[in-house]
């Protein structure tokens, strides 16, 4: 009872990366809590699944295996999380700010006549002193986000109802195994039990999902672009240096809506939130909305006309000038000095 | 054919986009003046979807339904230019400082009262918050079904509607029963624009309380065209649980608020040149950035 819970998001058997980053998370809340960390999966043909879960430090796994339950539909999903959660009383639960969990989320949060916060960036305990009131709250899970345009950062809590409900972006915790011999409990749903026939009432009838072909949220190096690189010719330069130097190239909203760059390539708060260890940005100004996607880089190239770009405050080295003249330089000069 | 009855959820947003200098003021609260008031953009998708509709079912009726300030009847005369056929705003101090629950409470309260409704569409989310939770928190209140994501409304008929969704990693085609409601992403079609017609039709249409420095000749011109009144509704208009609403009916506190503050770190300057390029990849060499 009053466990840290995280919903497992599940396409073609593999537990989602956004939900192994939450259970590294949940893992880590639970520890400063004093309590366990129980992870729930929903789909068909899930077994085994807790193999890929318990690493994560992971004290009881609830499986939910039935064919109608893949692939995700809101009502049935939201069933079993409404009557598990009425029953177990989680003090927090965490789910992916994907299409499944901002599906779902706020879904369970209003039958629960709970409080969800979208988007975290950042979760942690903390203690609370409503002063109006004169009320104290010890161990609140404090819901950190950008909110206006990442004009603001907020910190959220939920100091009366519960379970505290936030969402979280997939890149943006961490992921990492505790242990490959944690040893969990299965607790399997009784499915009928939980959900009614009516909840079946929206069905897939067409279903295309591919594979992510980019991978810019593991890559080590990332060559981005923004609207200063001009063209879709000059985009072509960041492709070749990211080859040449081993990296994936990635690309600012700006540059997205301009048609450079596909959106699956987008770094910032409305794409992927990245932590290379090397992030050269091309033409890139330096927008809040972008540097909240890559300010935790290792090591950041800033090249840019303007000298006074925002993106130069996040860069360990600026190099003012035109993309089109700079990277053709750097490719010559890394093959030179690698020969 | 009978047509739909159709309502669209919108809500007038701060331009998050265009955050100018004089966006923060100096407490660090938002200087909400300082920012054009806009359409949320993916609401004028979802208008755009019920538009579709209309055309495609003949006797469909859009009606757009916002919550906000006395100023927010600016979206709704937005929404029967480009072709809404009503608008109703609901506007009461009772709902300020709601969060996202509160919001969807005090709207599902008005949809009940609103009759038979067969689609409720709305943006996914909104520009100010991005918290895409009111459309399916107003389903859950409602007890319907939701469809979120949703890039094109293929088809409503014989009481069965079809969804295109966009997702992540690729498109999904779902079918449900109406009623239903649907949230619809920036990657449907753009809403289409204004229209001459209904420009000139309704640029005397207000709400309420913007009738009350209203000279005679105005009010009698709102008499003798009832379609220039604007619906605006208070709290007293639907039947509500006043704990659920504003402040008290929200579960979500604003802890802290900070401003975003740039830090400053020592960057090296380089030159374009072939020398300096040169230094550069051999540091990064060096330190096993790259290579």
């Amino acid at each position: 009872m009053n466990n840290v819970f995280v919903y497992c998001e599940i396409e073609e058997g593999q537990v989602a990366d956004v939900s192994l980053e939450l259970l590294t998370k949940g893992r880590k809340l639970a520890d400063d809590l004093k309590c366990e960390l129980e992870a729930i999966v929903i789909g068909h043909e899930l077994k085994g699944v807790e193999k890929q879960i318990m690493p994560y430090g992971v004290d009881k796994v609830w499986v939910a295996d039935d064919k109608r339950l893949y692939p995700y539909t809101t009502l049935p999903h939201s069933s079993i999380l409404v009557k598990l959660f009425d029953e177990e009383k989680p003090q927090i639960a965490l789910m992916g700010a994907t299409s499944i969990g901002r599906d779902l989320g706020p879904r369970v949060s209003s039958a629960l006549h709970s409080g969800l916060t979208a988007d975290c960036t950042s979760l942690v305990i903390g203690d609370h002193e409503d002063k109006k009131n004169k009320k104290e709250y010890k161990d609140l899970l404090y819901q950190i986000r950008p909110a206006f345009g990442g004009n603001i950062v907020a910190t959220i809590i939920n100091p009366d109802c519960r379970p505290q409900m936030a969402t979280v972006r997939e890149g943006v915790m961490k992921k990492e195994i505790l242990s490959d011999a944690y040893k969990g409990k299965v607790k399997n749903i009784d499915v009928e039990k939980y959900v009614k026939p009516e909840d079946f009432v929206v069905k897939v009838i067409e279903r295309h999902m591919e594979k992510s072909k980019v991978n810019i949220k593991n890559a080590g190096i990332i060559v981005a672009g923004g609207y200063g690189v001009g063209s879709k010719e000059n985009f072509n330069l960041l492709t070749e240096l990211a080859e040449v130097i081993g990296g994936e190239v990635g690309a600012s909203r700006a540059a997205v809506d301009a048609g450079f760059a596909s959106h699956e390539r987008q770094i910032g708060q409305t794409g992927v939130t990245v932590r290379p260890k090397l992030y050269i940005a091309c033409g890139i100004s330096g927008q809040i909305q972008h540097t909240a996607g890559m300010e935790e880089s290792a090591m950041v190239i800033a090249i840019n006309t303007d000298k006074n770009a925002p993106i130069n405050a996040f860069a360990d080295y600026v190099i003012t000038g035109d993309v089109a003249t700079v990277i053709p330089k750097m490719i010559k000069q890394y093959k030179e000095n690698t020969k | 054919m009978k047509g739909l009855k159709i309502v669209v959820l919108a809500k007038q947003v701060p331009d998050t986009r265009n955050v100018g200098k004089d966006a923060m003021k100096a407490d660090g609260t938002v200087n909400r003046a300082a920012l054009p008031a806009i359409f949320n953009p993916e609401d004028l998708n979802a208008l755009e979807q019920a538009l579709r509709l209309k055309d495609k079912y003949e006797g469909t009726e859009v009606t757009l339904l916002t919550m906000g300030p006395g100023r927010a009847a600016e979206i709704i005369r937005e929404g029967l230019y480009r072709g809404a056929d009503n608008g109703i705003l609901l506007s009461d101090r009772a709902f300020a400082g709601s969060d996202t629950l509160a919001t969807s409470y005090a709207l599902s309260c008005t949809l009940k009262k609103m009759g038979k409704i067969d689609i409720i569409i709305a943006g996914r989310q909104a520009i100010d918050g991005d918290t895409a939770q009111v459309g399916p928190q107003v389903a859950e209140k409602l007890g319907l079904p939701q469809i979120t994501y949703a890039e094109d409304i293929v088809s409503a008929e014989k009481g069965n509607i079809v969804v295109k969704r966009r997702l992540e990693r690729g498109v999904e085609t779902v079918e449900g029963q109406m009623p239903m409601v649907v949230t619809v992403n920036a990657s449907a079609p753009e809403c289409r624009p204004r229209n001459a017609k209904f420009v000139m039709k309704y640029k005397h249409a207000r709400a309420v309380s913007e009738m009350q420095n209203a000279d005679e000749d105005y009010i009698a011109l709102h008499n003798n065209r009832p379609y220039l009144n604007i619906g605006e509704w208070s709290v007293n208009d639907i039947d509500t649980n006043a704990e659920e609403l504003g402040l008290s009916g929200s579960p979500t506190k604003v802890k802290s608020i900070e401003n975003v503050v740039f830090q400053a770190k020592e960057a090296k300057v380089l030159e374009p040149t072939d020398a300096d390029m040169g230094e550069l990849m051999k540091e990064l060499i060096a330190n096993h950035t790259i290579g």
